[in-house]
C-alpha cells in the first residue's frame, strides 16, 4: 500500500490535482449549458470527478481498502443499473432519488467527522464544528425530502398537498429546536454530546419530510431544484469541515448554480420560490366551485380527429406528461407523418415546464426523433396561434388553461400558458375530464371550438394516424 | 488552509457558479440539474476520507455507505445525464433525414453505431 500512498493531505500535489479536478468541473458546467456542447461537458465534469477520487485514493495512509472498494463497487453497480433501467419519463424522480442519497452522504459524513473529532480528544475547533452541524443539518433534511419528492412524483406517495394542522408552526419549532441544539454542541465543544447529535439528524429528518409533505406535485421541480442547490452547499460545509477544497469548490458551485435554476423554473410558473414552499396549492380551491354544476363538452372519436387535422393548413401538438405517462412519444410522431405527408405543417408547442421539470419534454420528444425546429417555446408559439389551423393538446391540461389569464381568483392566476384556445379549433386527447396536477377544473374544456377526444393518448394517437392514412 | 482563504474560495466559487449559468436553454435545465447534481456526489471523497483513516467499527458502517451513497449519486448521475443528453446530440444528423422522408429517421438513426445509447432498446 505504500507504494500507493504517494500524496501527503493537504499537500501541494493533491491540492494540485484538486484544482484540475474543479476546473474541470467548471468548464463541465459552462459547456453543459450550450446545446452542441453538453454532451462534451459532462464528460469532462465526469472526468474532473475521476481526478478527485483518485488523488483522494491517493492520499498518505488512507488504508482500509476492502471497505472502500465494496462501497464504490455497491454505489456503482446501483447507480448504474438504476440509470441504464429508467425509464425518459421517470427522470425528475431518479434526479430527486440521486440527490437524496447525496443529502444522505452529506450527513453520513458529518456524523462521523463528529465522533472523530471526539475520539481525538480536546475542543473540536469551531471552525470544524459548525461546518459539521451546518452539513449533518442540511444534508439530513436534504435526504428526507429528496425521498418525500421521488414518492411523489412516483406517486407511491399522495402528489396532493397533504396539510398537517399548524404545519408552519411545527415547522417553525423544529428549526429552533436545531437551532438551540447546534448552539448547546457548539458551546460544549470540548465533549459534545452525541446524543444531541443524533437528536438533531432525526429533528432535521422531520423537517425535511414536513416541509416537502404539504407541496403538490406540479411544484417537485422546483423543490428537487432547491434540495440539489441545498446539498451542493451541505457538500461545500462537508469540504470545510474537512479542509478539502475541491468539496468546497465543487459544493459552491452546486449550490449557486442550483439556485438560479430554481429561480429560473420558480419564474416560468410565475411564483417565487417562498410561494412554492409555504403556500401548499393544489387540490381544494377550485375543485367545490367547478363541481357543483355540469357544463356541456363536446366530445368526438378518432376519424373525427382525423378529418379535422387533415384538412387544417397548420397543426400544433401541445404534449404534456400524460403523454409521456402513456408512452405516446412515438405514436403521437407517427401521426404527425402522416399529417406531413398531406403538406401540412406541424409544430410542437412545448410549455416551460411541461413533463415535469423544463426540458422533460424536449428530452422525451427527441426520444421519438421530433426535428428540433419543430420544438416551438411557448414565447414562440403564443403570437401565432389565431393563424394556427387544429391545437391538438395530448396529456396537458394547467399549462393550457384559460383560467390563468382570465380568472384572477383561480390558484394559478398569472402562469403563462400556451394560449391554445386561440387557435381556431383545439381537440384534447385526455383519459377523462378530471383536474390537472394542480388539481384544478380546466376552462379549455368547455369552450365552443374545443372538442374532447377521450382515450388513452397513444391508442388515440395511433388511431388518428391510421385514420389520416386511410382518408 | 486557513479558514479566511477557505472562506475566499467559497465566495469565488459561488461567483462563478453564478456567472457560468446564466442563460441556459430551457432545453438544458433537466440535464443541467441532473450534471450538477452529479457533482455534489463529490461528497463521497468525504466518505473515503472518513473511511481510510477509521478504526472503530461503527465508523466503519457509516464510511462505507457515505462512500456507497456518494459512488450512486455520481455514477448515477453522469450516466442519466448521458443519456439524456444522447438524445440531444442525435439532431444535427436527424435533420437531413427528416426532411426527406421522415418515416425512416428512426430506424437509421438507432442504428448508428457512433451512438452507444443505453436507452436505446426502450425506444422501439
Amino acid at each position: 500500500m505504500s507504494l500507493l500512498a504517494v500524496l501527503q493531505p493537504g499537500g501541494s500535489a493533491a491540492t494540485a490535482l484538486y484544482i484540475v479536478a474543479f476546473s474541470m468541473f467548471i468548464i463541465g458546467i459552462k459547456r453543459g449549458t450550450h446545446p452542441s456542447s453538453a454532451k462534451q461537458g459532462n464528460m469532462i465534469a465526469a472526468g474532473g470527478m475521476l481526478v478527485a477520487v483518485a488523488t483522494t485514493l491517493l492520499l498518505n495512509g488512507i488504508g482500509n481498502w476492502g471497505l472502500i472498494g465494496l462501497g464504490i463497487a455497491v454505489g456503482a453497480a446501483i447507480g448504474a443499473i438504476a440509470s441504464f433501467r429508467v425509464q425518459m419519463t421517470a427522470m425528475p424522480q431518479m434526479v430527486a432519488l440521486y440527490n437524496g442519497v447525496g443529502g444522505g452522504a452529506v450527513a453520513l459524513i458529518a456524523w462521523s467527522e463528529l465522533r472523530h473529532g471526539i475520539s481525538v480528544g480536546g475542543a473540536i475547533p469551531l471552525e470544524t464544528l459548525i461546518p459539521t452541524l451546518f452539513a449533518a443539518v442540511v444534508g439530513s433534511v436534504s435526504f428526507w425530502g429528496s425521498n418525500i419528492a421521488f414518492g411523489k412524483l412516483q406517486e407511491v406517495i399522495p402528489t396532493k398537498p397533504l396539510k398537517v394542522p399548524g404545519q408552519q408552526a411545527i415547522n417553525a419549532l423544529l428549526l429552533i429546536g436545531i437551532l438551540v441544539a447546534c448552539v448547546d454542541i457548539a458551546l460544549n465543544n470540548s465533549g459534545p454530546s452525541q446524543g444531541i447529535f443524533i437528536a438533531i439528524l432525526v429533528a432535521a429528518a422531520l423537517l425535511g419530510n414536513l416541509v416537502v409533505l404539504p407541496i403538490g406535485g406540479a411544484d417537485m421541480p422546483v423543490v428537487i431544484s432547491l434540495l440539489n442547490a441545498c446539498t451542493g452547499l451541505s457538500a461545500a460545509a462537508a469540504g470545510f469541515a474537512l479542509d478539502n477544497v475541491a468539496l468546497i469548490v465543487a459544493g459552491t458551485l452546486v449550490g449557486s448554480s442550483g439556485t438560479i435554476l430554481t429561480m429560473e423554473m420558480a419564474t416560468a410558473m410565475n411564483r417565487s420560490v417562498a410561494n412554492v414552499l409555504f403556500a401548499g396549492f393544489g387540490g381544494a380551491p377550485a375543485a367545490g366551485a367547478a363541481r357543483g354544476e355540469e357544463r356541456p363538452v363536446t366530445s368526438i372519436g378518432a376519424q373525427d380527429a382525423a378529418i379535422k387535422l387533415a384538412y387544417a393548413d397548420s397543426v400544433v401538438i401541445v404534449p404534456g406528461y400524460g403523454l409521456a405517462v402513456a408512452q405516446a412519444q412515438h405514436a403521437v410522431k407517427e401521426m404527425a407523418n402522416e399529417l406531413e405527408k398531406r403538406g401540412i405543417e406541424v409544430n410542437y408547442a412545448i410549455h416551460p415546464v411541461a413533463g415535469r421539470m423544463p426540458g422533460h419534454m424536449n428530452v422525451l420528444l427527441a426520444e421519438a426523433d421530433v426535428p428540433y425546429e419543430q420544438l416551438k417555446e411557448m414565447e414562440e408559439i403564443n403570437p401565432e396561434m389565431p393563424r394556427i389551423g387544429v391545437a391538438v393538446v395530448i396529456g396537458a391540461n394547467d399549462v393550457t388553461n384559460p383560467a390563468a389569464k382570465n380568472d384572477p381568483n383561480s390558484p394559478i392566476a398569472g402562469m403563462p400558458i400556451i394560449e391554445v384556445s386561440e387557435a381556431q379549433q383545439v381537440i384534447v386527447i385526455k383519459r377523462s375530464l378530471s383536474p390537472g396536477f394542480a388539481g384544478i377544473d380546466n376552462d379549455l374544456f368547455y369552450e365552443p371550438n374545443t372538442s374532447m377526444l377521450f382515450g388513452d393518448a397513444k391508442k388515440a394517437a395511433s388511431e388518428i394516424a391510421a385514420e389520416i392514412q386511410n382518408l | 488552509m486557513s479558514l479566511m482563504t477557505e472562506i475566499a474560495i467559497f465566495v469565488l466559487a459561488a461567483f462563478v457558479g453564478f456567472e457560468v449559468i446564466s442563460k441556459v436553454p430551457t432545453t438544458l435545465h433537466t440535464p443541467l440539474m441532473s450534471q450538477t447534481n452529479a457533482i455534489h456526489g463529490i461528497v463521497m471523497l468525504g466518505g473515503l476520507i472518513v473511511v481510510g483513516y477509521a478504526n472503530d467499527p461503527l465508523e466503519y458502517v457509516i464510511g462505507t455507505m457515505a462512500i456507497a451513497f456518494g459512488t450512486i449519486n455520481i455514477v448515477g448521475g453522469f450516466l442519466v445525464t448521458d443519456r439524456m443528453l444522447g438524445m440531444f446530440s442525435k439532431k444535427p444528423k436527424a435533420k437531413p433525414a427528416a426532411a426527406s422522408a421522415p418515416a425512416q429517421v428512426k430506424d437509421s438513426d438507432l442504428d448508428s453505431p457512433e451512438l452507444p445509447r443505453p436507452g436505446a432498446a426502450d425506444d422501439k
